[in-house]
């Protein structure tokens, strides 16, 4: 029977501590780091394993998309990252220097992150699925030195750009074209196998400490260039601390967080968290793939599952049949994250895997799982959960030129705010001082996410504060795909907004209005797509391209993008007084 | 009468080209996996099946997707299917 609220054990876990200071503090000790000591994350991540009686067990199991396996210890990983490591110092990197990683779900992107970090370089991943521009504009705002890809990523997405680029030194290519593609048909660029195996394999001992940035992680906001959100080596304490909590993951666990490593939750879950518990966990190098992903939760054993919504609803228009007869009997916990999961989802993981999906929150900015639905608390299918210990959150009102004020009642729509100090919060914006100041107000973080909380203290997601378009758990910023769209010669403006989907929760949807005298017509709007794309990758580009006559404004300019989404939607537009 | 492999190539071909139309289908080769070939997102590949679906009649169930990794094989696949009736 569907019910409001799913029960747990009778046990719930303890309230979290007052003092999230004291928390953190704990948590550290647990790790053996102190806040202004050394830590390092690969070496709390790889090196204190490798170092212990779990050296040979298995970090890694990649499956790659033949159907080969290749399993990957813990004293493995440790002399891999070390070589990465050594081979950096001996390219002169520096530390502090930006290594980006471009390529598909294959061992050499986990070696060449844990490397990275291990030496103290600051590592940004790139999306697979990002086109040109993306990549371009990423690395050319961190001023990249290094960046590690694939044969086939590098031919048709850097080479092109290679010269506009000044700021990358040194190009390390994976051959994933079988030998087909000879090394010297891919001029300034590094083997990766044979620099590897020439780099000494001297351990090395990093030399960070908590507060040395050691990730930068991209996101959108409504206007401008995408924000480069940087991570310091401690925000590590969260990504243990919260796996063990709102994961239930613990060190003989099997875990598999299906998050490509070129977003936060494939960063934060899918390499470092589970590394850090010293558990197992799988890689799985083809894309989503219903029948296949059944096949590795029941054959590999799954324990612990982090998947997203868009996987869960596409599983579920997988049909019952898939199902039948299946059972997953090793699978102990399931959780979710990207955007709200909706209680249907909830449901559908009760009657067909066994077990409720625990929804959780938090963004690229929070380094790591903020609010959760837990192992051990009861489960309203639909919210979002309750913070997790060493996180304070409120729902707050913004009040210009005032402190925001604090929202007492239960079930009031209002901004979600965290105190700050957790150690994952993000430390800057790359060279945007100024955009960084804005999320912040009286020790508050503010998410731009809007909120409620009910009587008993769980919180539900409303909808974002801003146009940022979220799709498949992904923030798309409407500024950056409608640069590249009114780059185009017939275009003299484009307003983008996110159209619901029902399996991606939204769409980017461009409106286009095309400069005086050019026809509007199929073959047109088919190059705008084409350039579109070309620019910014299948991941970023509209799906879906219409022309309008004009776009309402603001009386200062700006497109209303609400407005456009309104129309779009079919809504009631709402006070139009600020309209041209 | 039923499409025949080539036929059925070039409405593959025109479907990816609809959704993806800085694609140059002359470049893909047939034997190697597509989508390493061309930019395709999920929500793309979706896209492309229900195209299929409603172009071609073929409605492809997610047992079956493990046929789908390469032109040649999505070809086989549907002309296979199309045999059946």
């Amino acid at each position: 029977m569907r019910t409001a609220v799913i029960p747990k054990s009778r046990n719930p876990s303890s309230p979290p501590p007052v003092d999230a200071a004291a928390y953190w503090a704990g948590i550290a000790r647990e790790l053996a780091v102190s806040g202004d000591g050394p830590l390092n994350i690969a070496q709390l991540a790889v090196d204190r394993h490798a170092a212990s009686a779990k050296a040979d067990k298995t970090a890694f199991r990649f499956l790659d998309e033949a159907g080969g396996r290749r399993d990957v210890s813990y004293r493995e990983l440790a002399a891999l990252t070390d070589r990465f490591a050594n081979l950096l110092g001996a390219l002169g990197v520096k530390k502090g220097e930006c290594v980006f990683v471009l390529c598909g779900r294959i061992p050499e992107l986990y070696v060449a992150v844990l490397g990275a970090l291990k030496f103290g370089a600051v590592v940004s991943p790139l999306f697979q699925a990002f086109g040109p521009e993306p990549v371009r504009a990423r690395i050319a705002q961190a001023q990249g030195s290094v960046l590690v890809t694939t044969a086939s990523a590098y031919r048709r997405k850097v080479a092109p750009l290679r010269d506009a680029l000044p700021s990358l030194q040194h190009v390390l290519v994976v051959d994933d074209l079988g030998g087909e593609m000879a090394q010297e048909s891919l001029p300034n660029t590094l083997d990766w196998t044979t620099a590897l195996a020439a780099a000494a394999a001297t351990p090395v001992v990093p030399d960070t400490t908590a507060a040395d940035p050691a990730l930068l992680h991209f996101t959108s906001g409504t206007t401008g260039t995408p924000k480069g959100a940087l991570h310091g080596h401690g925000a590590v304490l969260t990504h243990y601390a919260t796996a063990r909590y709102a994961l239930d993951l613990r060190p003989d666990d099997i875990f598999w967080c299906t998050a490509d490593p070129g977003w936060v939750t494939g960063m934060s879950y899918g390499i470092l968290a589970p590394l850090v518990i010293g558990a197992t966990s799988i890689v799985d190098a083809a894309d989503f793939d219903a029948a296949r992903w059944l096949v590795i939760l029941a054959a590999e054993r799954v324990n612990v599952w982090y998947t997203a919504p868009t996987a869960i609803r596409m599983l579920m228009k997988a049909g019952p049949a898939l199902f039948a007869g299946r059972r997953f009997p090793d699978l102990r916990f399931i959780a979710s994250v990207g955007e709200p999961l909706n209680p249907e989802a909830v449901w559908w993981g009760v009657e067909t895997l066994g077990l409720p999906i625990h929804d959780n929150w938090w963004q690229t900015e929070t380094g790591g799982i903020m609010i959760a639905n837990t192992a051990k608390n009861d489960l309203k299918p639909g919210a979002m959960g309750r913070p997790v210990p060493g996180v304070v959150a409120h729902v707050v009102r913004r009040v210009a030129g005032q402190p925001p004020e604090r929202i007492a009642t239960p079930d009031t729509v209002g901004e979600l705010a965290l105190e700050t100090g957790w150690p994952s919060m993000f430390r800057g914006y790359l060279g945007q001082p100024e955009r960084y100041r804005e999320c912040f107000a009286e020790g508050l973080y503010l998410s731009g996410d809007l909120v409620r909380r009910d009587a008993d203290g769980d919180y539900w997601f409303v909808g974002r504060r801003d146009d940022v378009i979220k799709s498949a758990g992904h923030l798309i910023g409407p500024f950056e795909v409608e640069s590249v769209l009114m780059e185009h010669p017939a275009v003299a403006e484009a307003g983008v907004i996110g159209k619901p989907d029902p399996l991606a929760g939204e769409s980017v949807k461009a409106f286009v209005v095309l400069k005086r005298d050019v026809v509007a017509d199929e073959t047109l709007r088919r190059e705008l797509l084409a350039h579109a794309r070309r620019r910014l990758g299948a991941a970023v580009a509209p799906k879906e391209i219409a022309f309008a006559e004009c776009l309402p404004h603001t009386r200062s300019g700006k497109i209303m993008r609400r407005l456009l989404k309104a129309r779009e939607l079919g809504l009631p537009e709402g006070d139009s007084s600020a309209l041209e | 009468m039923p499409l025949d492999q080539e036929q059925l190539r070039t409405a593959l071909l025109a479907i990816i080209k609809t959704l993806a139309p800085e694609t140059d289908t002359a470049q893909i080769v047939g034997s190697l996996p597509l989508r390493k070939q061309i930019d395709l997102d999920s929500m793309d590949w979706l896209n492309v099946l229900v195209a299929i679906h409603e172009g071609l009649g073929v409605d492809i169930p997610e047992t079956d997707y493990r046929h789908l990794a390469t032109l040649d094989s999505i070809v086989a696949y549907l002309s296979g299917r199309l045999a059946k009736g």
